[in-house]
This record gives C-alpha cells, sequence and structure tokens, in this order.
C-alpha cells in the first residue's frame, strides 16, 4: 500500500512540478474558425521573422475562445482570444468575476457572410426576408407563429425557383451562426410580425448545420446542385470556379459592398487580448504589433489574399492608436 | 424409391442453399474489397502529386535595397512565381551571412502553391502573363517539380506550399511513446494480477466488466477525462505531449488488459502446475513460464491499441491539440501536434493547393498503420505456439 502512496504522490508532484515550471515563451491564441486562418497566417510569420516561438493558434469557435479566455490569469489560460463577433456582456462579466482585468478589444477587418449556390445553376437574389422565411422554425401567418410550412423556395415568393429548400450552414457553436441569425433573421423579424427578436433556426431537415468545417459545405454544394450554404467570405474567394453567391436585398457580396456595409450580412472580425498578459509573455506585444501592421491587414495586405476584408484607412489608424494606448474595454462599450 | 426420390431432391435442395450461401459471403468480400479499392485508388490519385513540387531557378540578389524589401531579391518576372515562405527568409540569411551582401547567387527556391498546381495540370487561376512566363521557364528547365523534400521536413504552414507532414509525424511519435510507457506496464500489470493472481469472487467480475466496459467508451469521453484530470486538475499544459500521451494512454489500457488477459488465459494450465510442482512462486511462474509464452498475444494486442491511438483525433480535439503547432515538440510540455490532427486541420483550409496534402498525409498515417498491424502479424506468426 505503501509503494501505492508514494507512486501517487510522486506522480502529481511530478505534473504539479511541470504546469509550474512551464515558463511560457510561446504565445497561445484560440478563438473563431473564421479568424483561424488569418491568425495562424500571423503567427507563422510572426515565427518566420522575428526571434520569438512560433505562437500556437486553436480554432475552438468565438463562444469557446471566450470561454478559456476568461479562465482567469496565469500560464494556463490564454493570452488572446479570436472573435467573429463583439464579447457579450454576460462574457466580459465572466472574465471580470475571474480576475481577467483590463482587456483590449482589436478589430482588424471585416468578412461577409454569404449564402452560396452551385455555380452552374441560375443567379440567385434574395431578401433578408425571404431567407428568414426558408431557415426559421417557425413563421408568422395570421398574426400566430406556426410551424415552417415552407418546402420549396417557390412557396416563399414566386419569384424564387421551384426547388426544395436545403440549406447547409454553420452550428449552434461557430459564429458565423449568431452573426447570421442577428444580422438576417433578428433584423427582420419584426417586420415580418414575429413580434420581437426571432432566431431560432428550423431542425426539420431543411436547415442542416454542417460543423465548423466550411470546406464540407463547399464540397456538398459542388454535388448537390439543389443545395445552398451559408458560410465565409474567404471560402467563396478561393472556390469561385465551383460557387456563386446569391445576392442579398440586390447587393452582391465582393470587398467594397461588405467594407461599406452595403452588403447586408457582413461582420466585424476581432480579437482580445489580456492585459495583465503583456508583461509576461514574451512577444505578445509585437505578435499584435505584426497583426495591425500595414503589410497584414492594409490594402494591399497578405490578409486580404486569405480573403479578409480590410478596414478603411482612418479606422485602421485608429484602431492601432487604441492599440498604443493599450485602452482597456469597460462594460459600457457593450451592446448585447 | 420414393423415398430415396425425396432425399436426392431435399440433397439438391441443401446444395443450391449452401452454393446460394457462399455466393452471398463472397459477394460482400468482393464489396468490401471494391470499398477499399476505391478509397486507395482515391487517395492515392489525389496525394500522389504531392509528393513532388515545383521550384524555380532563379538569381537573389542581396543589397541594402533587398533587406527591406525582399521582393526585390529576385528579378520581376520571377516575383510572380517565388514562393514567400522563401522570400521572408532571405534578410535573416543575409544577416547571418554578411559576406553574401551585394552579390548575386543562382538558386532553387520554392515556387508558390499557385504555380505547383498550374503546372500539375490543377485549374488555377493565373494571369495571362504569368502563364506563360510559367510555361516558358519550364521548357528552359528553369522551373521544374522537384521532390518534395518540404513536405517531408517541414511543419504546418498557411502557405500551402511550404506545410508539411514532420511536425505531426514526431508528435506523433512523441505520444505515441508517452501512451505506450503509461498504458503498457500498468496494463500488463493489471491483467497479470487479474488473470493470475486475483480470486474469482464479485468483486473482481466488476472490475472485469467495467474493463470491457470501458473498451467500448467512446473516445471523446476520453478527451473530456483527460481535460478535467490532467489539464484542469494536474495542471498539465494544455496541447502538450504529456497530456496527449496520458490521455491516449487512458484510451489504450483496456485494449491492453484485455487482450493481455486472453493471451495468459491461452496459455495451458499444465505449464503452470509443472513450475508449481518444481517449487516455483506465482511470481517465478508468471515471470519465466507464462509471460514469455503469452508475449507474442500481448505485443500484438498492444500493437493493435497503439494504432488505434495513433488514428484518434475526437480526444485531442477536447485537449487542444488540434490547432496551429508548426514545430516538432522538444520535450513532453512542449505543444504538439498528430498525424490525423494534421490532416483534419488541412482539410479544413480553404486553399485548393491543401487537397494533395491531406490526401498524402493519409496515404503517410495508412502507411505508418499499416506497417504497425505487419509488425502486429509478423510477431504473432512469428512467435505463435500451438498446444
Amino acid at each position: 500500500m505503501r509503494v501505492w502512496q508514494r507512486t501517487v504522490i510522486g506522480l502529481t508532484v511530478a505534473l504539479t512540478a511541470i504546469g509550474i515550471a512551464q515558463a511560457r515563451e510561446q504565445i497561445r491564441v484560440v478563438g473563431s474558425s473564421t479568424v483561424y486562418p488569418f491568425s495562424s497566417y500571423v503567427a507563422e510569420e510572426f515565427g518566420a521573422t522575428t526571434d520569438f516561438t512560433t505562437p500556437i493558434v486553436e480554432s475552438t469557435g468565438s463562444g469557446g475562445g471566450l470561454k478559456l479566455f476568461c479562465n482567469g490569469v496565469g500560464s494556463d489560460t490564454p493570452d488572446v482570444t479570436n472573435a467573429s463577433r463583439p464579447i457579450k456582456k454576460s462574457e466580459f462579466q465572466r472574465c471580470q468575476d475571474n480576475g481577467v482585468g483590463d482587456i483590449i478589444e482589436v478589430m482588424f477587418g471585416y468578412d461577409g457572410i454569404v449564402i452560396a449556390q452551385n455555380e452552374k445553376n441560375e443567379p440567385l437574389s434574395l431578401t433578408r426576408e425571404q431567407l428568414t422565411l426558408a431557415v426559421a422554425a417557425q413563421v408568422p401567418q395570421d398574426g400566430e407563429l406556426v410551424e415552417n410550412p415552407y418546402v420549396r423556395w417557390s412557396q416563399i415568393d414566386a419569384s424564387l425557383p421551384d426547388k426544395e429548400i436545403l440549406i447547409y450552414g454553420p452550428p449552434t457553436s461557430s459564429g458565423t451562426r449568431d452573426a447570421f441569425e442577428e444580422l438576417v433573421m433578428e433584423a427582420v423579424s419584426e417586420d415580418l410580425g414575429y413580434g420581437g427578436e426571432y432566431s431560432n433556426i428550423r431542425q426539420d431537415g431543411a436547415f442542416v448545420p454542417s460543423g465548423e468545417n466550411d470546406n464540407l459545405i463547399v464540397q456538398k454544394l459542388g454535388q448537390n446542385r439543389h443545395a445552398v450554404g451559408i458560410f465565409g467570405y474567404s471560402f467563396l474567394e478561393e472556390n469561385k470556379s465551383l460557387l456563386s453567391a446569391a445576392s442579398v436585398g440586390g447587393v452582391e457580396p465582393n470587398p467594397s459592398t461588405i467594407s461599406s456595409g452595403e452588403y447586408p450580412v457582413s461582420r466585424s472580425l476581432f480579437f482580445y487580448v489580456k492585459k495583465a498578459h503583456l508583461g509576461e509573455v514574451s512577444g505578445l506585444a509585437e505578435y499584435v504589433d505584426l497583426f495591425l501592421a500595414e503589410k497584414m491587414v492594409g490594402n494591399y495586405g497578405y490578409l486580404k489574399d486569405l480573403g479578409l476584408i480590410p478596414l478603411p484607412k482612418e479606422r485602421r489608424e485608429a484602431v492601432r492608436a487604441k492599440w498604443a494606448d493599450r485602452e482597456g474595454m469597460t462594460k459600457d462599450d457593450l451592446v448585447h | 424409391m420414393d423415398l430415396s426420390q425425396a432425399d436426392s431432391t431435399r440433397l439438391r435442395r441443401r446444395y443450391r442453399a449452401e452454393k446460394r450461401f457462399k455466393a452471398y459471403c463472397i459477394a460482400a468480400l468482393a464489396m468490401s474489397v471494391l470499398f477499399l479499392v476505391v478509397f486507395f485508388a482515391d487517395m492515392i490519385s489525389q496525394g500522389y502529386p504531392a509528393f513532388v513540387q515545383a521550384e524555380v531557378r532563379a538569381e537573389v540578389t542581396f543589397s541594402e535595397q533587398t533587406m527591406e524589401i525582399p521582393p526585390l531579391s529576385v528579378p520581376e518576372a520571377f516575383r510572380p512565381l517565388v514562393s514567400r515562405g522563401e522570400l521572408r527568409l532571405l534578410p535573416e540569411y543575409a544577416r547571418n551571412n554578411p559576406t553574401v551582401m551585394g552579390t548575386t547567387e543562382t538558386r532553387w527556391l520554392l515556387a508558390k502553391a499557385d504555380i505547383d498546381q498550374y503546372l500539375k495540370g490543377k485549374d488555377v487561376n493565373l494571369p495571362e502573363d504569368v502563364r506563360r512566363t510559367v510555361d516558358r521557364l519550364y521548357e528552359q528547365g528553369q522551373l521544374e517539380l522537384n521532390f518534395n523534400t518540404y513536405f517531408f521536413a517541414n511543419g504546418d504552414s498557411k502557405l500551402p506550399e511550404l506545410s508539411g507532414i514532420f511536425a505531426a509525424l514526431m508528435g506523433s511519435v512523441a505520444v505515441l511513446a508517452l501512451t505506450l510507457a503509461f498504458s503498457f506496464p500498468i496494463g500488463v500489470m493489471t491483467a497479470i494480477y487479474l488473470e493470475e493472481f486475483a480470486r474469482d469472487n464479485r468483486f473482481t467480475q466488476a472490475i472485469e466488466v467495467n474493463i470491457n466496459n470501458l473498451a467500448a467508451v467512446p473516445s471523446i469521453l476520453f478527451g473530456l477525462l483527460g481535460l478535467a484530470v490532467f489539464i484542469n486538475f494536474f495542471g498539465v499544459p494544455r496541447s502538450s505531449v504529456l497530456a496527449g500521451g496520458l490521455t491516449l494512454g487512458l484510451m489504450t489500457l483496456p485494449i491492453i488488459i484485455i487482450s493481455t488477459r486472453a493471451a495468459l488465459r491461452a496459455v495451458p494450465d499444465p505449464i503452470r502446475l509443472g513450475a508449481f510442482a518444481m517449487g516455483c512462486s506465482r511470481w517465478q511462474v508468471v515471470r519465466d513460464h507464462v509471460l514469455p509464452v503469452s508475449l507474442p498475444g500481448i505485443l500484438t494486442g498492444t500493437i493493435i491499441g497503439l494504432a488505434q491511438a495513433m488514428g484518434e483525433t475526437a480526444p485531442l480535439l477536447i485537449i487542444g491539440m488540434i490547432a496551429y503547432i508548426p514545430e516538432a515538440p522538444s520535450g513532453i510540455a512542449d505543444a504538439a501536434t498528430v498525424l490525423p490532427a494534421q490532416i483534419y486541420t488541412w482539410a479544413g483550409m480553404p486553399d485548393r493547393a491543401y487537397v494533395e496534402r491531406t490526401a498524402a498525409g493519409i496515404l503517410l498515417l495508412l502507411a505508418v498503420l499499416i506497417s504497425m498491424n505487419a509488425i502486429a502479424v509478423y510477431l504473432r506468426k512469428r512467435f505463435e505456439r500451438r498446444w
């Protein structure tokens, strides 16, 4: 028995010692799968062109990233979390409760959410109202909510194709889903007669949640000409020979309509930095500096090739100035 | 007369039934072989182009100006061709070798993924003038498809042409070594105790049921367990080799215990009794007589368990090993990624050039798994004993 006890105690001590002794030389980034390609690109460049170690970038989804980020301060928590939506009040509160302290918010660009289909199909033109009616769990009819009866697009509006509604979209953990619900469904639910914000997505098989892997949706659209997919603009950019995007409210998604906000389903991309870690983790400030450099997020920056839609010049400078001041955010900055 | 006729009809019917059944079995076999062939053919046809990579021979100039703006190091016509992964390293190279300043060298440089894909006949968006340059240089032998050393020497990269499987392979080796070191001794000792020492009572039966049950538990639960116990409680660094090795070790443990018990049970009792008759203690019996003859079975089970751990992704997702980790681990507390995790990451990349890398990664993983299973079969055949 004593041998066993000693082994268990020894193992515990060894494991704890490894945890404590781990002096963090390496930046840890978590968060949104939409921001992941940009963030890991910057991480690689950072590792290749400076003397610092390449940061570890993990794709956990915006919500998952903020959960890890807000677990507290210290070497076992991430230094940066990426998000394809702003931090929520509840998440910020959790951060504060766990003693994370000042959080610096950095907005670095835009992303459009596209509604795409197989390129061989007739061009599709949708409104946000039609989209909502296609994906909602319930629709208002004669003043009350009934289960969504629409099976074919043409039942929603005669101008739409006479095809079955089959939509591949992001799962609930995804920031893309949050943004879609907010920018499409909640934005028009009042006008449609829902009597308040409505964002429940149907679960009767017409909307298929397809995991965090947007490539899967792209492949499905390549195989199934009747299907429509919802994903980030960068995936459209990469697969232009295969897919075409529907215009929403008469506006085609492209970099200029997305950055001007004319295309209605666009969102801002963020990352959040833990101020308490700035002096502790080597290279953290330099990583953010590189991220915000003109050669990354500028009009001709590398991230643009990956599908990022840059901020206008004045906004970029404002963001850099805000970062230079290391200005932490307060709860009053938050809407949701 | 009537009777024998009835007999022979029945006999014929039985023969027919047997033939039918045999045909069904052959059809089933043919079906699974067909699936396998289709899968392999698809993977090989997609993956083999990744084993060569386009390289371009260009004159590289080092000057004050190229230190500031690396693309200026190569002649203008080559700028759309050369990978940024090469160019960004040039200033540092010049800083470390100051003698090259002001000189020009001719070098083979890695070409961009687009160029590589174009040369391999894939459908890419290249401007017409770049296409012409590429065709011309290819004819002149300035642009070649060479064996892809990058793929085997590099870690992950966001530039598809630069990305490789090395870091993930090393990660897999390190994680599996830890898994083995953790689960083999504990698993074998548990099995020996249960099989050779323990009495058969309610308690040991309960343990046996639980172990069998654990072997069937979905692997994602081991990931959650690893997160709760190793990372959150013991403070093992997230994404580290240690966290991965321990988690996969937990997963492999029941498989090793079960296969070891089966191997021990296959040793005939007369061997034990003979040794006891000579006055051996239980430990001596196990050490000198039972273990040596059951070792092939134990090793086979262990290798199969490890092969399963090698292909595992779900639990590693939970403990943060599916991430952008481009460097091979140099210690057990270092972050690492593993082969299936790398394949998963590449499969999710929007860039089309990753498709062939994904398939090549799968081929490599399959090759490793096949060799592990082949070793298991060899051990079984080589040391098998019949009584």
